[in-house]
């Protein structure tokens, strides 16, 4: 067994492990925090590490089993997955600081079950970041959705009852009937569904199969939440604010966005994007998509489904990067990827401080809330800077290359709509902030519900998520680079 | 009307396993059902057994030709037939259908005996082996088993 | 059959009479059985037998890996005149489906049996289960249409009487059971009549031979009302919709160790003389053949999987529910059998082997958890994974591999069927696959929400974990589960051996 075998072996069975322990000490919550949190740094050095050996050319690789031939549990690591992987792990280490203030300050039962599920997403999203081929994908993918549902229906009541009815009905229900025979179809094509530079399918298949399957595996993953198979978002929002947090920044839909960034890089390539109609069809979906999101989050007065549907709107960026044929959306698509996720974990995790501090969940409520917590409110503020676009936060870089490359590759739709869209998010997102922050007139200012205001642990998460927005800022242009190789399409073709 | 003439038997057959069928499914008695089956089977091993008759043929027993039976019945034949499908100059019937029937009523006798006991023990069990009177007790089971279980 | 290859375990003596101690061992099983002193030994000589049947089945296997065919003439004469059993990597993988499960149930009867028969009848409901076993290992082997009807009903007959024993427990059972010997003893006719046709047609019984002549002879109309009187017949066995009306009731009120026995192996082993006749014993250039089974059955069996599923999402009593989820798994299996080509046969015969397993741990489960719980209704067993873990542990198993879930072998069988269905351009039946499984989806859903996350009424009785004689066979079949959706090579190899024999065209 080399260091690699090991490396991706760690990152597998850490989260696992994490998951057995926490489960073991379930009755000592200071133990069960203390490990989940060891657990988040380790599974960070081991990401970390595979993201420098990526980076350097040496990606590790692993096949685990081979169940039937051409189908194989296989994981190689690639830029965009070692980037996914490494945004992931940090991203659950913050959100578990701000989980354990969240959790305590509201006194909220189940809380082993909590953590089990959270590690268990995590084993999924590792093992989706590091798959090797579709069908590995595939089954992580499902490990995540059924990690994640007993998270969704945390409250144990009726209402969320129904909407993980919805969560598990649509994101099985597509991934079986539309994904699963796409990954089918593609294996029985080729021999294998190995994620390959330049596109496994290119110049192999024709057009017609090949539309077909990229409508397959594009609507397929509903964890991307293209509409039309968008719903189960809002209504996931009866989950506590951790659980919005991991489900809408780190895990969930990013797995969905991640999946069909991998599917267009290496199953069919940009050259073969660029010459089907699907991917046109595709791009209008997402453009539409884009625009009708935006307006929709305008008129939601709950400030989750706001940012729910400000989501499903910033999703849709990344599935149209996806289609555009040209390599230069590939790398925007990804770097809006992380971007995006770490400014939206930050808001979700301001919504959940909002919420344990003062009771309030409606932006109607909120006015003159930010002299209270005003650290809350910067950081929300900064964090909106970077979803809607404004420098000096990351959204900026990616946001700005995404419109070129829209408009670089003639899908003047997409471009039209992120410039709308980036208006309907200033409307809805900073006069929050600032009616939160100077408030018009000296109104009435609701009062804490727990004493003392939103949980130390909890604000620390925030200000450390909204310091990553700017961080980033400053990192775009190496992350850029380091995702050039998915342009270059020679990558790993040497590797063993 | 020469379907009637050549094909007989296999017209008798038909109409009596149409007859053991409709026994079978329109019959509210348990035995009723059972005779039915019973015809239904035995129609089946008349179609066998009119399949193995051969014109003139006699049963399949070893038969010597010289012998008075077996000169009686040569002498019913034309020499170019017997020739052809006799053995020894004696025409039989084909043996083999009748011992495949032979098989499938002791088949048909054993599967009668499991449905007329179990048909006793749904009487023990229900009081009656009226198929709508036991549907209408189970229904009242299954309502008992809705309600406690 | 690679696996097999190499595969000698038997000494040439026994191996040369394997195909019929298969046979024989249950047989002569079943009336020793009958004469044992006591509950105990019964159990003994069930399990004896059958694990000499697994040994013979395997040493079987063997032979036909490295001959292809393997002959065995009963008493000498040779075919086609005498009976012969006549076994090729079809039968033979047949057979070790069948007596591997024989070896399973006649384990689990140990202690399963004890909660639901009177202790007097043990010994005989052993006799009767052997007799059972041994009809429909007698089934897969045989070379002879006619025989093939005897040892149908030998395995019938027993099962008749197995099914209405469950009376103790829940007396519907003798309905029930009095339905499925009209249902059984009507489609057993149909095939006699059937074969009869082709008798008639072809002046012989033999299969091997019926099918040379067939293939000289064309399509006559005795041939094609021989064809359909054989399919309709055998179809009932299979419980092929729309002719599964007996199914339902049987399943749920039969002992469990019946259900078990039953659902893995009963209409498995009539669909297998169903694609023996359908694409070996009749020529495939006759166009009747292929027509009927493009035209009718596929589309019936699209029907069942969908319907027999919607039904199994509305029923309340979960063996039912696993009843009807078993009409609609056949449905399954009949769509890839009705893409009559190499690949639709193979994933065919991998599902019969995935669903074998999983509803054997599903059955078996259920019986493990009526040992301590009188439970009919899905809603009496809400949380009763806190009770009985490893009971319901495995019943998540098999129902996991059932839903299709990654990593369990009925993730890979709706793989394989997926895969057969668009190589063979047949996108509604991809589509139908896809749907059905949607719908397994919710049904199994509904099934382990209850289990698992339910709290149980207040007040009810619950349930105790199963002895450990219950839980071995149990966690063998759940963990066969999921060892071959992760390492697949044995089933596959079986499968894709099994579908070359008939379509002599190895993928």
């Amino acid at each position: 067994m080399t260091g690699d075998d090991l490396l991706i072996l760690l990152a597998l069975g850490v989260p696992l492990f994490a998951a057995a322990v926490t489960y073991a000490v379930g009755r000592m919550p200071d133990v069960r925090e203390t490990m989940t949190l060891v657990a988040c740094i380790a599974l960070s050095i081991i990401t970390i590490s595979m993201f420098m050996r990526t980076g350097a050319g040496h990606p590790p690789s692993l096949v685990l089993a081979e169940p039937m031939s051409g189908v194989e549990i296989a994981f190689r690591l690639e830029p965009l997955g070692a980037l996914f992987a490494v945004m992931a792990s940090v991203l659950w280490g913050v959100n578990s600081l701000f989980s354990i203030g969240y959790m305590r300050g509201r006194r909220e039962p189940h809380q082993t079950r909590f953590y089990m599920c959270f590690a268990l997403a995590m084993f999924g999203v590792m093992g989706v970041a590091m798959a090797a081929n579709l069908f590995t994908l595939f089954i992580f993918y499902e490990v995540l959705t059924f990690s994640t549902y007993p998270l969704v229906t945390h409250r144990g009541d009726e209402a969320a009852r129904k909407a993980g009815r919805t969560y598990l009905a649509t994101l099985v229900g597509a991934s079986v009937v539309l994904f699963l025979p796409g990954i089918i179809a593609v294996t029985a094509l080729m021999g294998s569904s190995t994620f390959t530079p330049g596109g496994l399918l290119a110049a192999r298949v024709d057009d017609g199969a090949a539309n077909i399957i990229l409508l397959l595996l594009t609507f397929g993953v509903a964890k991307a939440a293209l509409m039309p198979l968008h719903g189960w978002l809002p209504s996931a929002m009866v989950a506590p604010a951790p659980v919005s947090a991991l489900l809408h920044a780190v895990a969930v839909v990013k797995a969905g966005v991640f999946t069909v960034l991998k599917v267009s890089t290496y199953i069919f390539g940009p050259e073969l994007i660029s010459t089907l109609w699907a991917a046109q069809l595709i791009l209008w979906v997402a453009a539409g998509g884009i625009v009708v999101a935006s307006v929709v989050a305008l008129t939601r007065d709950d400030l989750k489904a706001r940012l729910a549907w400000s989501t499903v709107g910033q999703l849709s960026y990344v599935t149209a990067a996806a289609m555009l044929p040209w390599a230069n959306g590939l790398i925007a698509g990804g770097l809006h990827m992380v971007f995006h996720a770490v400014a939206k974990i930050t808001l979700f995790m301001c919504a959940g401080a909002i919420y344990v501090a003062t009771g309030a969940t409606k932006v109607s409520e909120m006015e003159g809330l930010g002299r209270r917590m005003p650290v809350v409110f910067v950081c929300f503020m900064l964090a909106s800077f970077s979803i809607i676009g404004l420098p000096p936060m990351a959204g900026m870089w990616s946001k700005l290359l995404l419109v070129t490359a829209s408009f670089g590759s003639g899908a003047w739709m997409v471009a039209a709509a992120m410039i709308v869209s980036a208006l309907l998010s200033v409307c809805y997102l900073l006069p929050l902030a600032f009616r939160a922050l100077f408030p018009p007139m000296a109104a009435p200012v609701r009062d804490f519900v727990r004493p003392g205001g939103a949980p130390g642990l909890a604000v620390a998460a925030i200000v450390i998520t909204a310091g990553a927005c700017f961080a980033l800022f400053v990192l775009a242009d190496a992350m850029a680079a380091y995702l050039e190789p998915l342009r270059t399409e020679s990558f790993v073709e040497g590797a063993p | 009307m020469s379907l009637l003439g050549t094909h007989f038997n296999y017209l008798a057959v038909v109409v009596l396993m149409m007859i053991g069928l409709f026994i079978v499914f329109s019959s509210r008695n348990l035995i009723k059902r059972m005779i039915g089956l019973a015809i239904f089977q035995t129609s089946t091993g008349l179609f066998y057994i009119s399949l193995g008759k051969v014109a003139g043929g006699t049963a399949a027993i070893r038969l010597d030709a010289a012998s008075p039976e077996g000169m009686a019945l040569a002498a019913t034949l034309d020499q170019a037939y017997v020739a052809q499908h006799g053995v020894d100059g004696v025409v039989y019937s084909n043996p083999l259908p009748h011992v495949l029937i032979l098989t499938a009523i002791v088949v048909g006798v054993a599967t009668l005996a499991v449905g007329l006991a179990i048909a006793v023990r749904i009487r023990e069990a229900y009081g009656t082996i009226e198929t709508n009177e036991i549907t209408a007790v189970a229904r009242v089971d299954a309502a008992g088993a809705e309600a406690a279980p | 059959m690679t696996v097999f290859d190499n595969l000698y375990v038997a000494a040439p003596a026994l191996t040369a009479h394997a195909p019929i101690l298969v046979v024989l061992a249950p047989l002569v099983g079943a009336c020793a059985a009958a004469l044992a002193p006591g509950a105990r030994t019964g159990w003994v000589i069930s399990v004896v037998t059958t694990l000499f049947a697994v040994w013979m089945a395997v040493a079987v296997a063997g032979e036909v890996a490295r001959h292809g065919v393997v002959q065995y003439a009963m008493g000498g004469f040779a075919p086609p005149l005498g009976i012969a059993f006549r076994i090729d990597a079809l039968g033979a993988g047949m057979g070790l489906l069948v007596s591997t499960m024989g070896f399973l149930g006649a384990l689990y009867s140990g202690h399963a049996l004890a909660s639901e028969i009177d202790s007097q009848k043990h010994t005989l409901f052993q006799a009767g289960y052997l007799l059972c076993v041994a009809g429909f290992l007698g089934l897969v082997f045989t070379g002879d249409a006619f025989n093939a009807f005897v040892f149908l009903e030998v395995s019938s007959i027993g099962t008749y009487a197995l099914v209405a024993a469950g009376e103790a427990r829940d007396r519907r059972a003798l309905p029930a059971a009095f339905t499925y010997l009209i249902f059984g003893t009507v489609g057993a006719t149909f095939y006699v009549i059937g074969v009869g046709f082709l008798y008639g047609a072809t002046g012989t019984l033999n299969m091997a031979d019926m099918a040379a002549r067939l293939g000289t002879l064309g399509d006559s109309s005795a041939v094609q009302a021989g064809f359909a009187f054989i399919v309709v017949g055998l179809g009932v066995k299979a419980a092929m919709f729309p002719l599964h009306g007996w199914l339902p009731g049987t399943y749920s009120t039969a002992p469990s160790l019946v259900s078990v026995f039953l659902a893995a192996v009963a209409t498995k082993s009539a669909i297998y003389l169903m694609a023996r006749f359908a694409f070996d014993v009749f020529p495939q250039t006759t166009t009747f053949g292929g027509l009927f089974i493009k035209d009718v059955l596929a589309p019936l069996a699209a029907a069942g999987a969908i319907i027999c599923s919607l039904q199994a999402i509305f029923e309340t009593e979960i063996r039912r529910m696993l009843a009807f989820s078993s009409i609609a798994q056949v449905g399954f299996i009949l769509l890839g059998f009705s893409l009559a080509s190499a690949a639709g046969m193979s994933a065919a015969l991998f599902y019969m082997f995935a669903h074998a397993l999983m509803k054997t741990a599903l059955f078996m489960a259920l019986g493990a958890l009526a040992i301590s719980l009188r439970a009919k209704r899905l809603d009496d067993l809400a949380g009763v994974a806190r009770e009985a873990p490893w009971s319901v542990a495995a019943f998540g198993v098999g129902a996991a591999s059932l839903a299709g879930v990654p990593l369990t072998m009925g993730f890979l069988a709706k793989w394989r069927l997926i895969d057969a269905a668009l190589g063979a351009g047949a996108i509604w039946i991809v589509a139908t696959l896809a749907i059905g499984s949607l719908l397994t989806l919710v049904y199994v859903g509904r099934m382990l929400e209850a289990m698992f996350f339910r709290a149980p009424p207040p007040g009810a009785a619950r349930a105790k974990e199963a002895p450990v004689g219950v839980l071995a066979p149990l966690w063998i079949a759940a963990g066969l589960s999921i060892w071959f959706g992760i390492d697949a090579s044995l089933p596959e190899a079986i499968a894709d051996a099994g579908a070359a024999a008939l379509f002599g065209a190895p993928r």
